[in-house]
């Protein structure tokens, strides 16, 4: 049964940024793929993210970020996922991130970063291969 | 399997049969040979092959190559007078420059007078390392500035507040009070500087501080120019860094029109922009066509707070974006000036000619730039900025190479300006007035933008104007389904960018500029020390008076003096008591409060 349960994923646009090309192209793209996709809209706090992740019981979170500001909002994201205890929930960012702060956003929990020019083809695979099997609620 | 008798399919593509020359067109006996003697052997031998994969966007309907803009509008191979309407004639279609319906141009003598105002956007972290960059830039020879905010100051919240947390002089320079404007434009001199501000729910706020600046310098009002982009609705359509509901968003646009026309006469109340239109991934003809729109859009509430159209017309100005496709732009360009006549003088009777012209700004694509191999940005903004001269643009930023990974570098924004000045000091481009007139093709793609607006316009009429399309979310659907094909051309190569999806190499990011946390301690502390020294009873005092007149309805005076409940003074006072943008915001939010808009994807 669990076989059948397709890839939940939420697409979630953090910080005071409004540059949503990115973030709806992708949310289009992994719906394309068979993925259940809920896109959160603009301006999300880190307790917004995480409280639709548990609500949508997703298995991948993707956080969209252009604004220089995933110092501030990666850590706090990924803090709260451990504290309501959905940690194996996949963490990915898309966006601009620079290259010194990619250490930063690994320890941070974050398992992939993509950067722009990555293939939506890519996107999909890595979430493929990396999502873990998630408990699905009665 | 049923169409295969005739057509010869090479790689996946069938041959190109010579009838399509003879259809929808109206070809002369000597291109009808052409086609049949010259045209038809040599496809024979070399048939045409498109740019990129041979599937979706590059193959029509019958299997043959397709050429197509990057906006997905295909392309002849040649263009005649067979391609023009059979009446078009100069004198209807183009007349000279500087004359009605203005194709050629706004100046009778083009850049030969005067060439357009290279002004680079730029803002970043504290206002005392962006004013050193706008010394820099004038020094350079920049000949206005163009001032880039952070995020919180374009959302109205000050450095301090929770929201802004990690935003802080990021995306551009984070200012809070009139303290941080002073700072901003010290040693620059407001009467002589020409100063654009990229500024929009906030930007009577952001535009009172400019002036109280000004004020202090001991410039005149009637002499300063520059420009406010104070454009709501693209906000809503496409940069999303919106916070009142579109109608009292609209109110305190129409109040800076009505200010500006009193106070300011030098002064572009709005920059009507489709460059966030197209970097949301919209077509040209999207860009152009909503952009315009919205102008008109503009011009219809003004109306109906009773603003004479000859009095704010001539103060409205445009921006566009200037992309890769070299031809298609400069039609756009082209087009928007005819355009704009035609809707000034029918749709709107405008009588004066200052108002029938369209002037703008340009800057070249940021959506075009390429994270990999990130110099040969430095070709690409070259090709787009000779599209927007070539297409007779007022102003012009060029962006910087490594802008698809930060904030340009000081080298980068060199470079930046560097190409501008080549174009204008050693192409010869600007030495003849609107030289692509006549082209066959360029009038043909400037004819086809026009028409392709005037449709889009008769959908949105239709629709009740912009603010009811954008709350159907019709734009915003059109830009976000534009964007996708586009992106989907990409990944299957149907649509080659140079490093990214073609032609790539292994590569180290380069070094970029980098901001820290410390501006936001910085003016963190600043703003502490503000509030403990200002008269805050004078604060509480002018925000009180603001909300009272945001809570009017403002009334156009018969005696010719702006409404009483006109924002912009009061404002004003509030500026010059040291009211921080966030407070001023937050005072306007509860009288109107926010807008959330319905997510579309």
């Amino acid at each position: 049964m669990s076989n059948d349960r397709k890839i939940r994923v939420l697409v979630a646009k953090p910080g005071l940024d409004g540059h949503d090309r990115g973030a709806k192209v992708i949310a289009r793209a992994l719906r394309d793929a068979g993925m259940e996709v809920i896109y959160t809209g603009l301006r999300q706090t880190p307790e917004m993210i995480v409280n639709s992740a548990l609500q949508e019981d997703v298995d991948v979170i993707g956080l969209s970020i252009l604004s220089g500001a995933h110092n501030a909002i990666v850590p706090r994201v990924s803090a709260m996922l451990r504290e309501r205890k959905i940690d194996d929930v996949l963490l990915v960012i898309g966006g601009i991130i620079p290259e010194q702060d990619f250490a930063a956003m690994k320890q941070a929990g974050v398992a992939g970063i993509f950067n722009p020019g990555t293939p939506m083809d890519e996107i999909v695979e890595f979430i493929r291969k990396n999502v873990k099997p998630r408990s699905i609620p009665a | 399997m049923a169409d295969q008798t005739k057509k010869k399919v090479q790689g996946g593509i069938a041959e190109t049969p010579i009838t399509e020359v003879f259809e929808g067109r109206h070809p002369a006996q000597s291109e009808k040979d052409w086609a049949e003697q010259t045209l038809a052997p040599t496809l024979e031998k070399n048939p045409e092959k498109p740019v990129g994969a041979a599937t979706g966007t590059n193959v029509d309907e019958t299997g043959h190559a397709r050429f197509t803009t990057i906006s997905g509008m295909p392309i002849r191979r040649l263009y005649t007078q067979a391609d023009l309407p059979q009446d078009w004639n100069y004198d209807q279609y183009l007349n000279y420059p500087g004359q009605p319906p203005y194709t050629r141009g706004i100046h009778a003598t083009g850049y030969r007078g005067k060439l357009w105002t290279m002004r680079q956007f730029s803002g970043f972290a504290s206002p005392e390392e962006t004013n050193l960059r706008y010394k820099y830039l004038l020094s350079a020879g920049g000949g206005g500035l163009s001032v880039a905010f952070d995020l919180p100051t374009l959302m109205g919240y000050d450095s301090d507040h929770p929201a802004s947390e990690g935003e802080v002089g990021k995306c551009g320079v984070a200012i809070d009070s009139l303290e941080d404007m002073e700072i901003l434009f010290s040693g620059i001199n407001l009467e002589k500087t020409t100063v654009s501000m990229t500024i929009n729910s906030p930007a009577s706020v952001l535009w009172a501080m400019y002036l109280v600046v000004a004020e202090k310098q001991g410039a005149d009002w009637k002499k300063i120019s520059g420009t406010t982009q104070n454009d709501i609705l693209k906000e809503y359509i496409a940069q999303k860094e919106y916070i009142y509901p579109p109608a009292p968003s609209m109110r305190l646009v129409i109040d800076t029109f009505e200010f500006g026309s009193k106070f300011t006469p030098k002064f572009n109340t709005i920059s009507i922009s489709g460059y966030h239109i197209r970097e949301a991934g919209s077509t040209a003809l999207q860009e152009l066509a909503f952009t315009i729109y919205d102008g008109v859009e503009y011009v219809e509430w003004a109306r109906r707070r009773g603003l004479d159209v000859d009095e704010f017309g001539p103060r409205l100005s445009f921006f566009f974006n200037s992309h890769n496709d070299f031809f298609e732009e400069i039609a756009k360009f082209r087009a928007s000036r005819k355009i704009w006549y035609r809707l000034m003088k029918d749709r709107f009777g405008a009588k004066s000619a200052r108002t029938w012209l369209m002037r703008f700004h340009t800057q070249t694509a940021g959506v075009s730039l390429t994270a990999q191999q990130p110099m040969n940005n430095i070709a690409r903004v070259a090709v787009q900025a000779l599209a927007a001269v070539l297409g007779g643009t007022q102003s012009l930023h060029t962006d910087s190479f490594d802008e698809a990974l930060a904030l340009p570098t000081e080298e980068a924004a060199r470079i930046a300006l560097r190409t501008q000045q080549i174009i204008a000091y050693e192409s010869g481009v600007s030495q003849t007035v609107d030289p692509l007139a006549g082209s066959y093709f360029v009038e043909k793609l400037t004819l086809d933008m026009e028409k392709g607006a005037f449709e889009y316009f008769d959908k949105l009429d239709a629709m009740g104007g912009m603010v009811k399309a954008i709350e159907n979310g019709y734009p915003q659907k059109e830009i976000a389904e534009a964007s996708y094909q586009f992106q989907r051309a990409v990944e299957a190569k149907e649509k080659v960018i140079v490093g990214s999806n073609d032609f790539v190499i292994e590569e180290k990011q380069p070094s970029t500029l980098y901001i820290g946390e410390s501006v936001a301690v910085q003016q963190t502390a600043k703003l502490k020390a503000l509030r403990a020294r200002r008269n805050n009873d004078e604060v509480r005092r002018t925000l009180d008076a603001l909300k009272h007149a945001a809570a009017q309805e403002p009334v156009v005076r018969a005696d010719g003096q702006i409404s009483d409940a006109n924002t912009m003074p009061f404002i004003i006072d509030c500026v010059r008591a040291y009211t921080t943008v966030g407070e001023i915001c937050e005072a306007l939010r509860q009288v109107y409060g926010t807008y959330e808009e319905v997510s579309i994807t």
